[in-house]
């Protein structure tokens, strides 16, 4: 599961672009995971500049 | 906000209100649909253009300009560094929050309906053909419908994805961006300074572009394989820390800059894609201000074209894609080429570059020679390089 680590998302965008099932929603001030659909991939963990998300499954 | 338009354009950037601003000219009615409170803003940009290429679309104002360009400094992994004055060409570094609100300015005055805080939140379909967009307008649900729709809507293009296009970008062509604008920063005002190298920016560059008076937006772009190791944030926190310990940073902003080749169809019946959302930047700089721009016109003009047929269809509209490839698409793929081979170089071999780069006489030191050097292991591409920067 991604977990969206603090409020420091500055909602660019990045994320989304590398998502292979677009389940990324960001809006003007805020971003939501539609878990259903994460195929937990982690490309939006690392793609973000500044480290927001985070892979909290267990591996 | 009307429920009909002729075209609806989904962007407020410089692709989305050149594209209103052509159709409006034309006469035709067109809304520009804009997610955030503000046109222009945040500024997601180290806004950098070329004066020609600005040139091609408005005469610049005093005010869009922070600074004057007359040349770059790029800098090796060794911290060898390479000047390199523009012969013919210079470049700007532009106030985009100022820049992109006059574009949308221009549009709103030929006619253009503008609306802020309206987030596209899917496509109206009928028949396979794209007929309008759902929007969420002031939070509340909305419908609207046009004939065309010019997604314009940035790198993620939700509008792209809705259609059906892929806009999926691969990690090793994607770029994790961050940059700071500082002040309190003493750095030369005429010139771009670009530092390569894994070092400094794996897979992408570190830059600082000074917007006079100690201030200056310094940022880093790296590539999706890299940042997967270590955060672009903590590639430029380094850097700041041992070049700028003293700056104040005013702004921080994040970015993804998407560099692959061109999309080869970023259109479906009724709908084209334009500037970042159709993967328009130049894969070696990442400049994407200007082809946005370009795309953006070149669609509007199309949609004019389409509406006066009656005909909406893809086949109708792939005239834009020639169009875009035929002007700078092409050059594009020869970019891309060029960047694959950019990016696998060694820091030994880029050092080895900037030492012989730095042997030619500066007079005659062009862009083109430094590419040239460049891609001395694959020779073939050299014919690229001089149809690319023939006019360096
Ligand atoms: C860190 C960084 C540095 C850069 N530096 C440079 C540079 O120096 N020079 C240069 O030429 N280029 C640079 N670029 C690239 C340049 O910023 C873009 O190529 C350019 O802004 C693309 O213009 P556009 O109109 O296609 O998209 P954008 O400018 O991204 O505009 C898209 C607009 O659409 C809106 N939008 C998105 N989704 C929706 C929706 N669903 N509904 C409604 N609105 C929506 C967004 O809010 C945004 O305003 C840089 C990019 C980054 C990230
Ligand atoms: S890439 Fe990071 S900063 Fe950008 S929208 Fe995604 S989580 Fe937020
Ligand atoms: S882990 Fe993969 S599928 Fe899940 S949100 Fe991130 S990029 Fe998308």
């Amino acid at each position: 599961m991604i977990t969206i680590k603090d409020n420091r998302c500055d909602f660019c965008a990045a994320c989304i672009t590398v998502c292979p099932p677009d389940c990324i929603e960001v809006r003007e001030s805020s971003i939501k995971i539609i878990e259903e659909e994460c195929i937990d991939c982690d490309l939006c963990v690392y793609i973000c500049p500044i480290d927001v998300l985070e892979q909290t499954n267990e591996k | 906000m009307k429920n009909n338009y002729d075209v609806i354009v989904v962007g407020g950037g410089p692709g989305g209100s050149m594209a209103a601003w052509e159709v409006a000219k034309a006469g035709y009615s067109v809304c520009l649909l804009e997610k955030d409170r503000d046109i222009g803003y945040p500024v997601r940009c180290g806004e950098a253009i070329g004066e020609a290429a600005l040139r091609q679309f408005v005469d610049p104002k005093d005010s869009w300009i922070a600074s004057e360009i007359t040349g770059t400094t790029l800098v090796a992994p060794d911290n060898t560094s390479v000047d390199i004055d523009f012969a013919k060409e210079t470049g700007y570094i532009l106030n985009r929050r100022i820049f992109d609100y006059d574009l949308s300015r221009y549009a709103a005055n030929a006619g253009a309906e503008v609306y802020t805080k309206s987030y596209v939140k899917g496509l109206i379909i009928e028949d396979d053909f794209i007929k309008g967009v759902k929007l969420d307008y002031l939070g509340e649900p909305k419908e609207i419908r046009a004939n065309i729709v010019i997604g314009a809507d940035g790198l993620a293009s939700r509008i792209g994805r809705a259609a059906g296009i892929r806009t999926q970008v691969r990690m090793k062509d994607m770029e994790s961006g961050l940059q700071y604008s500082a002040s309190n920063v003493d750095v030369p005002i005429n010139k771009m300074i670009m530092y390569v190298g894994s070092n400094h920016a794996p897979g992408g560059y570190l830059w600082i572009f000074p917007k006079g008076n100690k201030f200056a937006n310094i940022g880093i772009g790296i590539d999706g394989k890299a940042s997967q190791h270590k955060s672009a944030k903590a590639y430029l926190d380094e850097f700041m820390d041992a070049n700028f310990p003293n700056a104040a940073i005013l702004t921080t902003m994040c970015g993804g800059v998407p560099c692959p080749t061109p999309m080869k169809s970023p259109i479906k019946n009724g709908l084209m894609l334009v500037g970042d959302a159709a993967h328009l930047i130049n894969p070696v700089t990442g400049g994407g201000i200007a082809p946005a721009m370009k795309s953006g016109m070149i669609s509007g003009q199309i949609a004019s074209e389409a509406i006066k047929n009656n005909d909406y269809s893809e086949q109708f509209l792939s005239k834009y894609v020639k169009r875009v490839f035929k002007e700078f698409g092409n050059n594009h793929e020869r970019l891309y080429r060029i960047k694959e081979v950019i990016h696998k170089l060694t820091d030994d071999e880029l050092n080895g570059i900037a030492i012989k780069v730095k042997k030619i006489d500066p007079l005659k030191r062009s862009l083109g020679s430094v590419f040239k050097t460049a891609v001395y292991k694959k020779p073939s591409l050299i014919l690229d390089v001089v149809r690319i920067f023939a006019g360096f």
